[in-house]
């Protein structure tokens, strides 16, 4: 049985190939990104951050040969015990941790560290799949609702405390993996709903404007409807608390941190403090922005390798690749997002057990949420949130996780053939 | 489960790929602000200053030159002092002033260039050039300044200084920026446009803290800067050198002119001062010094000084006279002292014993009857007419208007027309008798040092000059020099009655200014003294010679030092001889002449 586990023509190749694609594509774009000019050092050269992506990639590529080796049926009897064992890391993480930036993000011993908040990912996906692998658990029913949210909710709690806000929001990403398991419909229309009233409602300066539109159609609502007086009470009710959540919202903006609010009016106008908060967008955008169609070349960047941008090789990575391969370039590294993306859909799907089919969707979930909001923070679609791009963005514990998270569903693919077809 | 929703996801992916991408085509292919902005990030425009065009004089002599003088500069985010006790010795400081040095180059940024050491200069430089590898984060950077091997001729050369905001905004060369350095006076700046050169431009990169990451493109935009035409000054550095030795401790002007071209062989403005006080970081310490002084040394006095020409007046007058044919050489008149003083001389004179003699009632008479030639019965109205045809005549020897001299700020002087006269006495209510001082050179007539140059240059060329100019060549081609000074200008007067004048001047030697003769150089001068109401008398000579083949003109101005005979003819003789000889046979008036102090 064992031997029989590893089955290489079962590899899903297409995935795993566009997983290295990216980590080759990032990788040079670290190097860019520290390039000098001045002083040449190599791309191997261990004292820039190119050299140790590179120990990243090599330790990432053995834990790809553990995670194939092992038990397929491992991750599912594992699932548990580890989301409560990084719950406690999470939890001792502010007491043990080290502080950057008044952020407490990760432990360990010397140069070694961990953020567990980022290895909490996997560990809750296989949590939730194995909390609703059960034939009866029917998202459909609030307390079903209630359960998943509870499981997703504890690790966000605890990275909300550390604070990494950037990090909690990724856990959201769920509510992908919960449409495909059936949570009702209604509840995505009023969540994208009440989004785009609150970016309405932020963005447009006088929110008169708003108001008058709420009024204008919920008046064409009651008109074209039966004129039952239920009716008409239901929609001025809808209509009036949809004036107040307007009101109440600069109000809860104005009790936010300095600094949140501070990037989210920015988002609206980047030129509010372009020394300031708006330093990054502004930066961000100019290096994007003078990529031109083809870019500048191959480490001829200027943006990004004299330091505009700040943190380029980490959440700003795209800056460097749209900087010096242009629009193409960021075609490409879209295109490669959007294939892998599309292809874990189909592999969800052609999954015989509900576990590996959540999990799938939880791969999807979490790797289009950062691939959708990092990028959208680089150009300024998306207030600035620190969160990397996967694959591509320098650092071991992003790599690993990543890597863990995707290739722990490579091989739950690669093994479908030997699963009992469980699915409810 | 419902089937649609995989699809839904799957759509929503793609959605979102379309959504990053189109906000991409806009930000990086649509619109191209982002490029602009990106390269006012990071790549900074240097501007390589080019090296300023040098000044030689007529035999090839430097005058001015480029010396390099060397800062040494500071990162303090790199600099490693290591062994303190060496470094201190090596660059002759004190700790104290390191440290100070040190923290006033942090204190402005620890990663940007600031100056440690100014003004190293080139022996220095050569001396810790060597050590320099050991101390990181220092570093040479090399400016030059001004430079005059012998400090002659600073009014001629003139000096080069900031660029003022007025000098700035005039400006449509569009050339000059904030800082520039740019030609002030003298033929620095008249010749500003060839010493210039053209600047060169490198891009360089610099990170978000401004520090220096390399060239850009690896310099494929940048242009070297282009050196400045060299200049060849007609000015003959030793003739300059051995004037200021004469005029040493005198006020006043010598100006000498080679005839045949109207190039300006010296041009002595006293006091001087040396031109290597106006240059570098004194110059605006210097300059102040300067202009406060009473004597005023920075006065330019050869074209900006203007005197009446005195006796010196009457060979233009002798000129004109013979000319119209009003004056012959046998015209006579008796030296009437009722009509002018005069001093002791035979009488009558005819006209060459008038010029010898400088008989001032001789040209008492003959102007009047130049001036009144009537051809009005009406008194006033003839004089007004006479007056205004005779002014016509004399601007054609140069005066009363710029001879264009190539340097800034030259004065016009004066010769009066009848409009002068109505402003200061009324239409028609002045005539001869008012103006007769004009015909021994006295009254309103005003004219520069250099325009009395000239017009010993006119004598000796028996007709015609050249504008007086300082330039020579440009990069040792004759033909770059300006077209105005190419052009032959005629004074008006027929060459053969030039012959007498110019005869009538070399035996005027004998009378006036014995000691202008030079042994077996044949000169011809004139002698004259300007009324000076505040002082004593100034001192004014001219002369050329040799007479047969004159080689030089010039014109001397002693101020306050009495009558043209002694001063200025001695100082003018010993220039000649000088020129002429480059020996000087008669020590003892040198030494009269040194030794003379007229500086009230």
């Amino acid at each position: 049985m064992r031997e029989a586990d590893i089955n290489i023509n079962r590899v899903d190749w297409v995935t795993v190939l566009i997983y290295f694609a990216l980590v080759l594509i990032g990788w040079f774009n670290i190097y860019a990104a520290v390039y000098d000019g001045q002083v040449d050092k190599s791309i191997f050269d261990f004292s820039i951050n190119s050299g140790k992506q590179l120990v990243w990639i090599g330790t990432a590529i053995a834990l790809i040969i553990v995670i194939m080796a092992a038990d397929y049926r491992l991750f599912e009897n594992l699932a548990i015990p580890l989301y409560i064992f990084f719950l406690i890391l999470l939890v001792i993480t502010p007491f043990v941790g080290k502080e950057v930036n008044g952020q407490v993000l990760s432990i360990g011993v010397g140069s070694f560290r961990i953020q567990p908040g980022e290895f909490a990912k996997f560990a809750t996906a296989l949590a939730l799949a194995k909390f609703m692998e059960r034939p009866t658990f029917d998202l459909s029913k609030p307390n079903f609702q209630l359960r998943a949210f509870a499981v997703l909710l504890l690790p966000v709690v605890l990275i909300i405390l550390q604070p990494d806000t950037g990090t909690a929001m990724v856990y959201f990403s769920m509510l992908i993996m919960f449409y495909r398991e059936g949570l009702p419909q209604k509840y995505y229309i009023l969540g994208i709903g009440l989004i785009a009233l609150v970016l309405l409602a932020l963005g447009i300066e006088n929110n008169l404007y708003l108001v008058a539109a709420v009024v204008v159609i919920v008046g064409i609502l009651i008109a074209i409807g039966k004129k039952t007086p239920q009716r008409i009470i239901a929609f001025t009710a809808i209509g009036i608390g949809l004036i107040a959540f307007i009101y109440s919202l600069d109000f809860v903006v104005s009790k936010l941190p300095v600094h949140q609010q501070n990037r989210i009016m920015v988002l609206f106008n980047p030129d509010l403090d372009p020394l300031g908060v708006g330093w990054n967008v502004t930066q961000s955008k100019i290096a994007i922005g003078s990529g031109g169609l083809a870019g500048k070349g191959y480490l001829q960047g200027t943006q990004t390798k004299f330091d505009f941008v700040p943190e380029q090789h980490t959440d700003f990575i795209f800056c460097t690749l749209g900087e010096e391969f242009g629009w193409l370039g960021s075609l490409v590294v879209i295109a490669l997002f959007v294939t892998l993306l599309t292809r874990l859909v189909i592999m969800a799907e052609r999954q015989k057990n509900r576990f590996s089919r959540i999990y799938g969707y939880c791969v999807v979930s979490i790797l289009m949420f950062h691939f959708m909001i990092n990028i959208a923070m680089t150009i300024g679609l998306f207030p600035v949130v620190g969160i990397p791009l996967p694959f591509f963005s320098y650092g071991g514990s992003s790599l690993w996780s990543f890597t863990i998270l995707l290739f722990i569903f490579i091989k739950m693919d690669s093994s479908r053939a030997l699963q009992l077809g469980r699915m409810g | 489960m419902n089937d649609q929703r995989p699809v839904a996801i799957i759509i929503f992916i793609f959605l979102v790929g379309l959504v990053l991408l189109t906000k991409l085509f806009m930000i990086q292919v649509m619109d191209d602000s982002f490029m602009k902005r990106a390269e006012r990030n990071a790549i900074q425009r240097v501007v390589d200053h080019p090296y300023r065009g040098l000044v030689y004089d007529r035999n090839g002599k430097l005058l001015v030159y480029n010396n390099p003088i060397f800062d040494l500069m500071i990162v303090p985010k790199e600099f490693e002092v290591g062994d303190t006790t060496r470094f201190l010795e090596l660059f002759k400081i004190s700790k104290e002033e390191l440290i100070a040095s040190y923290d006033a180059a942090r204190k402005y940024s620890s990663v940007k260039p600031s100056t440690f050491i100014k003004q190293i200069s080139t022996n220095e430089f050569a001396r810790i050039q060597d050590f320099l590898i050991d101390y990181p984060g220092l570093f040479i950077m090399t400016r030059s300044v001004r430079s005059y091997p012998e400090p002659v001729a600073a009014h001629a050369l003139g000096y080069i200084g900031e660029i003022s905001s007025r000098q700035l905004e005039r400006d449509s060369s569009d050339y000059y920026v904030q800082g520039d350095y740019v030609g002030l006076s003298g033929m620095e700046r008249f010749y500003e446009d060839q010493l210039r050169g053209e600047k060169g431009v490198k891009y360089k990169m610099v990170n978000v803290r401004g520090v220096d990451k390399g060239p850009f493109k690896d310099g494929e935009y940048d242009t070297a800067s282009v050196a400045g035409h060299n200049v060849n000054s007609s000015i003959d550095m030793d003739l300059q050198q051995y004037g200021e030795k004469l005029m040493m401790g005198k006020t006043g002007s010598v100006v000498a002119i080679e005839p045949k071209t109207g190039e300006i062989l010296s041009m002595i403005s006293a006091p001087f001062y040396d031109p290597n006080s106006l240059t570098g970081s004194d110059f605006g310490k210097n300059y102040t010094a300067l202009n406060a002084l009473e004597t005023k040394p920075l006065f330019n006095r050869p074209i900006m000084a203007t005197y009446p020409p005195g006796s010196i007046f009457k060979i233009v007058q002798s000129l004109i006279g013979l000319q119209e044919g009003i004056l012959t050489p046998e015209t006579t008149y008796a030296c009437n002292r009722s009509l002018v003083a005069c001093h002791n001389h035979p009488s009558p004179v005819n006209l060459f014993g008038a010029i010898r003699n400088s008989c001032n009632p001789y040209y008492h008479q003959a102007f009047r009857r130049i001036i009144n030639q009537e051809v009005s019965s009406n008194t006033y109205k003839d004089t007004e007419i006479g007056l205004n045809a005779w002014r016509e005549k004399v601007l054609k020897f140069g005066l009363g208007g710029e001879l264009g001299v190539d340097m800034p700020n030259e004065k016009k002087g004066l010769v009066p027309n009848s409009a002068y006269y109505d402003h200061y006495y009324g239409n028609g209510r002045w005539k001869y008798s008012t103006i007769y001082s004009l015909s021994i050179g006295q009254g309103e007539l005003l004219v520069t040092p250099l325009q009395m140059a000239n017009l010993a240059a006119i004598f000796a060329n028996k007709g015609y000059y050249y504008t007086p100019h300082l330039i020579r060549a440009i990069d040792g081609d004759k033909s770059k020099i300006p077209a105005e000074y190419q052009i032959k200008h005629e004074v008006g007067v027929d060459a053969h009655h030039f012959n007498m004048v110019q005869n009538a001047m070399a035996e005027a030697l004998y009378g006036t200014a014995q000691r202008a003769i030079i042994k077996d150089i044949e000169v011809a001068g004139k002698t004259g003294t300007a009324q000076n109401p505040h002082g004593e008398d100034h001192s004014v000579f001219i002369a050329f010679a040799p007479k047969e083949d004159p080689k030089i003109a010039i014109a001397v101005y002693v101020e306050n030092a009495g009558w043209g005979g002694r001063a200025a003819a001695s100082t003018a003789s010993l220039m000649i001889e000088k020129y002429l000889r480059d020996s000087i046979s008669r020590p003892e008036l040198e030494e009269y002449v040194i030794a003379g102090n007229f500086i009230y």
